[in-house]
């Protein structure tokens, strides 16, 4: 599925990313850890393409095909999908439309035919029920007004309808009250399957009790820093990034 | 969500400027140059009474003492009126009788544009489809209007202006000139002096038009200035809904545009008036070239309870100036202004609106959505005035420009004057840059660029789009995304 061979990236000149290395197999989640400024959400922009986010070296395939040279929707098209961590306001594009235009515009690219209204309205009725989201909320302009815990559960929705093969959560976590995450983290595992893959970014371990990842690599001075299974970020939360951050 | 769909394939499909072609018609010119014996050219060659040239002469002779106003944030090199066609039409002996004798290379011209002129292919289409009734001006005069047995059964009159000073010499007396004075301003003082044509429309008292009124304007003569005078009177208690659009070839030198409208509501009347303006707006690259579209439109609110609303789309036009104005004279009438100006390339906007507030509990609103992109220059200029007899006058303002890019620039200029302590006005401005963030955003959910820009663009202004009739609004959907392409990156 996802693979990643010393990759270096930089920003405004500065070099994050140096010469990371990952691999996540279809069918599996793995989780990234790491302190502040370690290059995790550099990563997740890296990945799907950000302008400002230099690719100084290495490579990054999807089923061995080559992502870093496609523009980011067409790599949403092959099926990259990015969870915001600060979800963006689209003021007068009511959140269907958004979503709408968005799978329609993915069909295309795959040369697939666009879906009938019908059909969309009924795909979009069965998730938001599942995600317990107002379905007059969707006809608001998307995340405009709507609270953090609100936006976040939008992300977790177009994820569902867009229904992508490899799925990047950036700090989903983040502003989330307990009840919400249990929501957003059953959205998330109902999207588990033997062909797709995941990579859940978060600074706390507190998602990972919902879910639960196959693996977890700690990512520090730009590096995987170390790999190991849940266990690994039960001891980062009681020890903390010290040892990575220095090593690096 | 059709319609966004619709726009981002029809963008796909397009041409730049894709209204840009131009079409050798056998014409007729006046000798070009302005003077007296011009203006008495254009009368004679339609057949006006004496009154009328009476009063074409005495605007050419203000005209002449008149200088061109210098206070919009626009800059152009100095117009030379002698080196212009002040007439340009299609040679014909006489005015068409029915649509089979127009020449069919017109016909094919608008129907390259998507206007329907043939009547029957109108009614033929599916049931529900929308239905309206076309005028059609080419370069100096109207070729053709739609729909007049039908309007004339409910006593609507809808005709070139030519025909309604020959027709209707009664009414056209009575109102051309009254709202907007021959000598109002320089550009509608010359327009009073040697325009051509443009659409006349009366709707008589209690009657609402059954139709949407449209009028297509085609500027399509080499060196030819353009100046329609549009009058519409809506008596006690009618509705009018009228659209015009407008379109010219690529050329490129400038040519001068520089209508007059006038609209005159009685007691309870309403009329609504929209604008989807595509003139050539001049190359993208080295501004040469495009419309300079100089035009003055006004509304006359006299009676109590009168209603207009002024919806525009301004997406053409090397420089556009335009106030569409609201006089609110009626006890409670109510003025609108609905507004979305997008400059791109080179093109130079000085638009807004006035709002004139004479009469007791006025009220207005005006929302404005000012995109600029490319290197070009965007700025909303309104005046809302309150005259010590309007008590109770209110004002909403809204005023929103878009940039797109770092090289354009936008300006918002409000003037307001409360001559009354019982008014109130509010004044809403905002300005932001189309964000690269929500761009990358929604490019990671699969739209591309220009898609991505599209969509927001939609969103930034559909509380405007939202006030045209619905099937002009995928239209204005579509010029929107046409004006922005390449816009980014």
């Amino acid at each position: 599925m996802l693979h990643i061979e010393n990759l270096r990236a930089e920003v405004d000149g500065k070099e994050i990313l140096k010469g990371l290395s990952l691999n996540v197999p279809a069918g599996e989640v793995h989780a990234i850890m790491g302190p502040n400024g370690a290059g995790k959400s550099t990563l997740s922009y890296v990945l799907t393409g950000r302008s400002g986010y230099d690719v100084t070296g290495g490579t990054a395939t999807l089923d061995g095909e080559d992502l870093l040279a496609l523009d980011p929707n067409e790599r949403a098209a092959k099926g990259v999908f990015l969870s915001f961590q600060y979800p963006l306001e689209i003021p007068g594009v009511p959140a269907l439309t958004f979503i709408r235009t968005a799978m329609n515009a993915q069909r295309k690219a795959r040369g697939e035919a666009e879906i009938s209204a019908p059909a969309f309205l009924k795909l979009a009725r069965e998730h938001a029920a599942a995600l317990k989201i107002d379905f007059e909320m969707l006809k608001r302009a998307l995340n405009v007004g709507f609270s953090g815990g609100e936006k976040k559960r939008m992300e977790i929705f177009q994820m569902s309808m867009l229904a992508p093969r490899f799925l990047i959560l950036d700090e989903t976590d983040s502003g989330l009250d307990i009840d919400a995450l249990k929501i957003v983290s059953e959205g998330v595992n109902a999207m588990r399957s033997p062909d797709r893959g995941m990579l859940v970014i978060t600074h706390y371990q507190r998602l990972l009790d919902y879910i639960k990842p196959d693996k977890v690599h700690v990512l520090a001075g730009g590096r995987i820093a170390a790999t190991g299974g849940p266990d690994l970020a039960l001891e980062l939360e009681r020890e903390g990034y010290d040892k990575y951050a220095r090593a690096a | 969500m059709a319609a966004v769909k619709q726009t981002i394939e029809h963008v796909e499909s397009l041409e730049k400027y894709q209204h840009g072609f131009s079409t050798d018609i056998a014409q007729d010119f006046a000798p070009k140059g302005l003077n007296a014996d011009i203006v008495r050219f254009i009368s004679a060659k339609k057949d006006e009474p004496e009154w009328m040239l009476a009063w074409r002469l005495d605007a050419f002779e203000r005209w002449q003492a008149m200088d061109e106003p210098e206070w919009a944030k626009v800059h152009f090199p100095r117009i030379d009126y002698q080196d212009s066609y002040y007439y340009a039409a299609p040679s014909q002996k006489k005015g068409p009788a029915s649509l089979d004798e127009v020449d069919p290379e017109i016909l094919a011209v608008y129907e390259k544009l998507g206007i329907p002129l043939k009547e029957q292919a109108v009614l033929a289409g599916v049931e529900g489809a929308p239905r309206y009734a076309v005028d059609a001006v080419f370069d100096s005069v109207s070729v053709v209007t739609t729909f007049k047995k039908e309007l004339a059964q409910v006593g609507v009159i809808f005709c070139s202006m030519s025909e309604a000073i020959r027709e209707h010499p009664e009414l056209v007396r009575n109102y051309l000139g009254s709202v907007v004075p021959v000598s109002d301003n320089y550009y509608a003082c010359l327009n009073a002096a040697v325009f051509s044509d443009g659409s006349f429309v009366y709707v008589p008292p209690g009657v609402r038009c059954p139709m949407e009124l449209s009028t297509y304007f085609r500027i399509n003569a080499e060196n030819s200035g353009q100046f329609e005078r549009t009058l519409i009177i809506a008596d006690k208690e009618a509705y009018v809904s009228y659209l015009e659009g407008c379109t010219a070839p690529m050329r490129d030198e400038n040519q001068l545009h520089a209508a007059v409208v006038e609209l005159v509501l009685m007691d309870d009347a309403e009329i609504k008036y929209s604008t989807v303006q595509n003139w050539y707006p001049g190359d993208p690259v080295t501004g040469k070239g495009g419309i300079y579209n100089f035009v003055t439109k006004r509304a006359d609110c006299r009676g109590d309870r009168s209603k207009v609303s002024w919806t525009q789309v301004e997406t053409g036009s090397a420089i556009t100036w335009k106030y569409p104005s609201c006089i609110l004279r009626g006890e409670g009438s109510v003025g609108e202004f609905y507004s979305i100006a997008i400059t791109n390339g080179r093109q130079q906007a000085d638009t807004g609106t006035k709002m004139i507030h004479l009469g007791a509990n006025t009220r207005s609103r005006v929302i404005s959505k000012g995109i600029s992109a490319g290197k070009s220059s965007n700025t909303y200029r309104g005046l809302v005035s309150a005259h010590p007899k309007a008590k109770g006058a209110r004002n909403f303002t809204q005023c929103d420009s878009l940039l797109i890019g770092k090289t354009c620039a936008a300006h918002t200029v409000p003037y307001i004057e409360a001559r009354n302590g019982s008014c109130v006005f509010e004044h809403e401005a905002t300005t932001t840059k189309l964000s690269e963030d929500q761009l990358f955003y929604a490019m990671q959910r699969g739209l591309s660029q220009e898609e991505a820009v599209q969509l927001l663009v939609n969103g930034f202004v559909k509380d405007v789009l939202q006030e045209l009739p619905m099937e002009f609004a995928v239209e204005a959907q579509k010029l929107v995304a046409i004006s922005l392409e390449g816009s980014v990156g």
